[in-house]
């Protein structure tokens, strides 16, 4: 009985004395941290998960990326990234063809833009110049000089099927879907 | 007696008489105007945008109709209204603000008889390729242009737009020089615009028919529609 019902009627040796305490560790004065009178600004959307070319660098020259790009400062040249999104900030200063597959401009572009999706021309940008995409949208506010031309992205075709053709002159670039959808972005 | 009734009509409750009806929805930016004028108000409060018919706007897109594929110059400054409306139609945009340009390329109006401005405005603003455009809306813009602009600006228009295609142009029909609104134009459909005011500026010439038939004395035919606004829609046919 008293098996399962075992009670400890002694209560566990105690250690006679509490161990002293740790001496205090010696107080560390914390140095306040240097706080900027200006409020803190999260990045923009369009600037995170981005390669950055921040408002005081200028590059001359051509510049192309496999990743979404945020240009904050001055380019002239050629910007490309065919494959992703090039953001243009509102410091941004670009006299520069553009070829991506979406452009946000926030800022000032002088050049053409082409993309394969969309152009977004946000109040208080500036861009004079020609605009090849599929679709665009352009805020009150915001100056635009140039042309807009629409081209319709082709379908894509899934599977590709056999086709007896004749034989073709040697080409340098190959016809796979990922080129035809390409093609649709060439320049006029 | 007559009087006394319009007097009871107008009355507000506080016992006080005012002649200030209030404007209707549908009543013209010019009355809105005149009222806003008449009450003391502010030169720089801007009418709220109005929404009206142009049978000038409907007569340029019934010329237009069943084409595509043409290239259209819209002289308001790039809306996503106008793109859309144009774009959905299948044509190609060309977007300039020849009033914003006004200012870029002008210090004021008496500076518009200046020949290499003149010159340096058409490069900015007209610079296209002979016989390149199907359809220009020039909107208000050419009434804030003096003379030797003007007629320079309606010459390049000239070469640039293609035979047979139609340009519409808004004036207002004033008989004397006075300070004039200048307007945002957007197209709602294919006869209805909406008009909101951006400024008030001084009306380059006093614009009438005959004056407007010897401005585009080389263009084939000129069509003009008085609006209850006292405004001139004007289609010219190259």
């Amino acid at each position: 009985m008293s098996m399962w019902n075992k009670k400890e009627d002694t209560p566990a040796p105690r250690p006679a004395s509490v161990p002293p305490a740790p001496p205090p560790a010696p107080e560390i004065k914390k140095e306040p941290t240097p706080v900027s009178s200006t409020p803190f600004r999260a990045p923009d959307a369009e600037a995170r998960n981005a390669a950055t070319i921040g408002k005081s660098v200028r590059i001359v020259g051509q510049i192309f990326a496999k990743e979404d790009l945020y240009v904050d400062g001055d380019v002239e040249g050629t910007i490309e990234s065919q494959e992703n999104k090039i953001t243009i900030g509102p410091n941004g200063r670009v006299q520069a063809s553009i070829r991506a597959r979406d452009v946000i401009i926030l800022g000032q572009v002088q050049g053409n833009v082409e993309t394969s999706d969309k152009v977004d021309i946000r109040k208080d940008a500036k861009l004079v110049g020609d605009i090849t995409t599929a679709r665009i949208s352009i805020e009150d506010g915001a100056l635009f000089k140039g042309s807009i031309d629409i081209k319709k992205p082709e379908p894509k075709v899934s599977t590709p099927t056999p086709v007896a053709t004749p034989p073709r002159p040697v080409e340098t670039t190959s016809h796979t879907p990922a080129n035809t959808g390409a093609a649709a972005t060439t320049t006029r | 007696m007559l009087s006394e009734r319009l007097r009871s009509l107008f009355r507000r409750d506080n016992g006080t008489v005012s002649y200030e009806p209030k404007p209707a929805a549908s009543q013209s930016t010019a009355a809105m105007r005149a009222v806003a004028a008449a009450s003391g108000k502010n030169r720089n409060q801007r009418a709220a945008p109005v929404t009206r018919q142009s049978r000038g706007l409907e007569q340029f897109f019934y010329n237009l109709r069943d084409i595509v594929g043409l290239s259209i110059l819209d002289c308001a400054g790039a809306n996503q209204d106008n793109i859309d409306f144009l774009i959905n139609l299948g044509h190609k945009v060309y977007s300039q603000d020849l009033v914003r340009n006004l200012d870029d390329c002008f210090q004021d109006i008496s500076e518009q008889t200046n020949p290499g401005r003149i010159e340096y405005f058409l490069k900015q603003n007209l610079d296209y390729p002979p016989e390149s455009i199907d359809g220009a809306l020039l909107w208000d813009s050419l009434q804030f242009m003096s003379a030797p602009l003007l007629n320079a600006v309606v010459e390049r228009l000239f070469e640039v737009m293609k035979p047979q295609s139609y340009l519409l142009a808004f004036f207002t029909a004033t008989e004397k020089m006075t300070d004039v609104p200048s307007h945002s134009f957007r197209i709602a459909d294919n006869k209805t615009i909406v008009l909101a005011e951006r400024d008030v500026r001084p009306a380059g010439q006093v614009f009438n028919n005959r004056s407007l038939e010897k401005l585009f004395g080389k263009f084939e035919s000129v069509k003009f529609f008085l609006t209850r606004e006292s405004l001139r829609e004007v289609i010219v046919r190259r």
